[in-house]
């Protein structure tokens, strides 16, 4: 899954409830081409329209690498018009972000003069009775050609003359300057909810207290609490305040930056156990040379005016903890 | 479908109930009274399952990893035999139904969750398409099923007012049913994408559903009537929407048929069809007659959570057989837009 930016976990609207925030996920999904899929989008940058012969002698667009049917390779590429029939429509009458039109327009499956299979995309026209199966229609390019199926902006209605079928003449798939590579942003948005368990650590957590769930099977205290014990598979309902102090059980130190976030490097990241809890919870250590980190470092939260979560562990000064007190934890 | 090493069988099932906004339980939260309802049915515990297997996905959550959430719910430390399908948890139900085979195994516990409510499915679901020809436009789920449904229209295959009936007898079918949302019969509505009406699309919502597969007399001791799986199959359609013959499903024909669905009549069907149109489809695949009850549990049109909606029909189907109500039952599950991916079980009590 791709990158994530979590925003801040909403204030409480009322105790009990269960949090939510909003969470936006976005990515820029970078894809290689490769022939066959490049000639055709390279093309649609030059308005011209590409598909490719299978090996049943049907010609396939959009083009694809392989043979529907058997999954042969395919390389003949042949040119198609412009022009097509509707193969199958449907009416979008609220169109969505990211769709072609901002306007309402019919989803059609158009099949080109020379293809024999059908492509997808919006034809723009006022309304639904515009509309049938069997219609004519045209590509409307987009002002600006990236090589993309954006290029094609939509189809419209076209009066002209039905062609007669015609076998689509071979073409190189050669152009100047080819496309190898499309780059397709996407954005999901999402409310996020964390659940009871969660909800309650939060809510403590911003109390600047470290909320646990005890296992009425094992007796262990997980924090931060999902709710279940993964040992038993049993819920978790009681709750019980674990820390503030704890002890460093292992470590890393992080030489890379990460973006969006305002730490220099290197630093040191650490799964710490809290006084009380069953297992380590991770978080940065500062407040010390990173290179003097070590297993067995007593540490406890610093916390930023404001901030509903600790900031970073800090050394407490105590002696190191005994191994034999955290090795069950590492 | 070749004779099989072992038979294997549906012991036991469990489902949530099935709501359109789940916000105040997380997925294990969601997930853990499902798997603790499966295992009190047999009285097993998780300890003695011999391999799990789950169906889900983290584009609905929103989060990367997801499922390894739930697992928590499971109680999967000490490491336990697991693993995981991002897709519906029939798919599952057949990976573990593999394990079995190999006789790695001989009880398997199968789950499946979706919480659509935190985003909105019709957007999420654009992400599974072809990302060079399809993703950049954002068709949604419905568009595409609304592309089918006209191409069905236009070959003369259903009109609006089958498409409607198929929508009333699903909800009324619900009224047993009481982990639907949508029980009994409503409007069929405005147009969400022409022509499909807001009745003929399935509810979006939260759920999750488990199931325990055990093998030969195994599956005797756990299970009064088990529900064995005779045969189970799975095809996928051409990829490209604009290849496919809408108005048919090749893929699911061919899963039935290797399944052994042909073999002798069902008495009863558990479809997978989020869309009035896809039921139409399905039925002249499956070559269902008017004999066979379809959807008594009122399908995927009355509760919808998704990436658990197919493996319920299998539960569904394996608890009317357990209950005696029907000797021999196909389920069917699919994936992707337009019954992209087609999974086809036939399932039988012993007389
Ligand atoms: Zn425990």
């Amino acid at each position: 899954m791709p990158e994530v930016t979590p925003e801040p976990t909403a204030p409480p609207a009322e105790p009990e409830e269960a949090l939510t925030a909003p969470l936006v996920v976005e990515f820029p999904f970078t894809r290689s081409l490769g022939p066959v899929r490049g000639a055709f989008l390279t093309g649609l940058r030059e308005r011209t329209v590409l598909g490719i012969k299978a090996t049943d002698g049907r010609t396939v667009v959009p083009p694809t690498e392989y043979d529907p049917d058997t999954g042969a390779e395919l390389r003949d590429l042949v040119e198609v018009a412009p022009t097509g029939t509707v193969t199958t429509w449907a009416w979008n009458p609220s169109p969505r972000r990211g769709q072609p039109l901002a306007t309402p327009f019919a989803w059609v499956l158009v099949r080109l003069d020379g293809a024999d299979t059908a492509l997808l995309h919006a034809l723009d026209v006022s309304g639904p009775d515009a509309v049938r199966t069997g219609m004519r229609v045209r590509i409307r390019w987009a002002a600006e050609r990236t090589g993309a199926v954006t290029d094609i902006a939509c189809f419209t209605p076209d009066d002209g003359p039905t062609p007669e079928p015609a076998e689509p003449a071979a073409h190189s798939g050669e152009f100047d300057d080819p496309v190898i590579g499309i780059t397709a942003p996407a954005r999901l948005d999402y409310t996020y909810a964390p659940g009871r368990a969660q909800s309650r650590y939060l809510r403590a957590l911003g109390e600047r207290r470290t909320l646990g769930e005890r296992c009425p099977s094992c007796r262990k205290i997980y924090v931060p609490p999902r709710g279940a014990c993964p040992t038993c598979g049993i819920a978790t309902a009681e709750q019980a305040e674990v820390g503030p102090r704890g002890t460093v059980t292992t470590f890393c130190i992080v030489n890379i930056k990460a973006r969006n976030l305002d730490i220099e490097v290197p630093y040191v990241y650490a799964h710490i156990a809290l006084d009380g809890a069953g297992l380590p919870l991770h978080a940065r250590i500062g407040g010390i040379p990173y290179d003097q980190v070590r297993m067995g470092l007593r540490v406890e939260p610093v916390w930023r005016d404001g901030s509903r979560y600790p900031d970073h562990y800090r050394p407490t000064g105590e002696p190191d903890a005994d191994y034999d007190s955290y090795k069950e934890l590492i | 479908m070749p004779a099989l090493p072992r038979d294997i069988a549906v012991v036991a099932f469990a489902q949530s109930d099935h709501v359109a906004d789940s916000h105040e339980v997380s997925e294990a939260e969601m997930v853990m009274p499902v798997l603790h309802d499966v295992l009190d049915r047999t009285g097993l515990k998780a300890r003695d399952i011999g391999f799990t297997c789950s169906g889900s996905s983290d584009y609905l959550a929103g989060r990367a990893f997801s499922f390894t959430m739930a697992l928590d719910a499971v109680g999967a430390w000490p490491p336990i035999s697991e693993s995981h399908v991002e897709t519906d948890g029939a798919w599952a139900l057949y990976e573990a139904w593999v394990a079995l085979l190999t006789g790695e195994a001989d009880t398997a516990l199968v789950y499946a969750y979706g919480k659509s409510s935190p985003g909105d499915l019709r957007a999420v679901l654009t992400r599974q398409l072809d990302p060079y020809y399809l993703a950049p436009l954002w068709p949604d789920s419905v568009a595409l099923a609304a592309l089918q449904a006209q191409a069905l229209l236009d070959a003369g295959l259903t009109c609006e007012d089958e498409l409607a009936a198929v929508a009333t007898r699903s909800r009324a079918a619900a009224a047993d049913n009481p982990h639907a949302p949508l029980r009994g019969p409503r409007p069929q509505g405005d147009h969400v994408v022409a022509p499909l009406r807001r009745g003929d699309c399935a509810p979006v919502g939260d759920g999750a559903a488990a199931v325990i597969l055990a093998a030969g007399d195994r599956a005797r001791a756990l299970c009064g009537r088990p529900a064995w799986i005779r045969g189970i199959d799975h095809r996928v359609e051409a990829h490209s929407l604009g290849v496919r013959d809408l108005t048919a499903s090749p893929s699911t024909r061919l899963a039935a048929d290797r399944a052994g669905a042909f073999d002798r009549p069902v008495d009863l069907a558990e479809l997978h069809a989020p869309f009035t149109s896809q039921e139409i489809v399905l039925r002249r695949a499956l070559r269902l007659g008017d004999g066979v009850t379809v959807n008594p549990s009122g399908g995927a049109l009355a509760a919808n959570p998704v990436m658990a909606t197919g493996l319920i029909r299998i539960g569904e189907a394996a608890a009317r057989i357990q209950r005696g109500e029907s000797g021999r039952a196909l389920a069917h599950a699919t994936s992707g837009p337009c019954l992209q991916q087609n999974l086809v079980a036939v399932l039988e009590g012993e007389s």
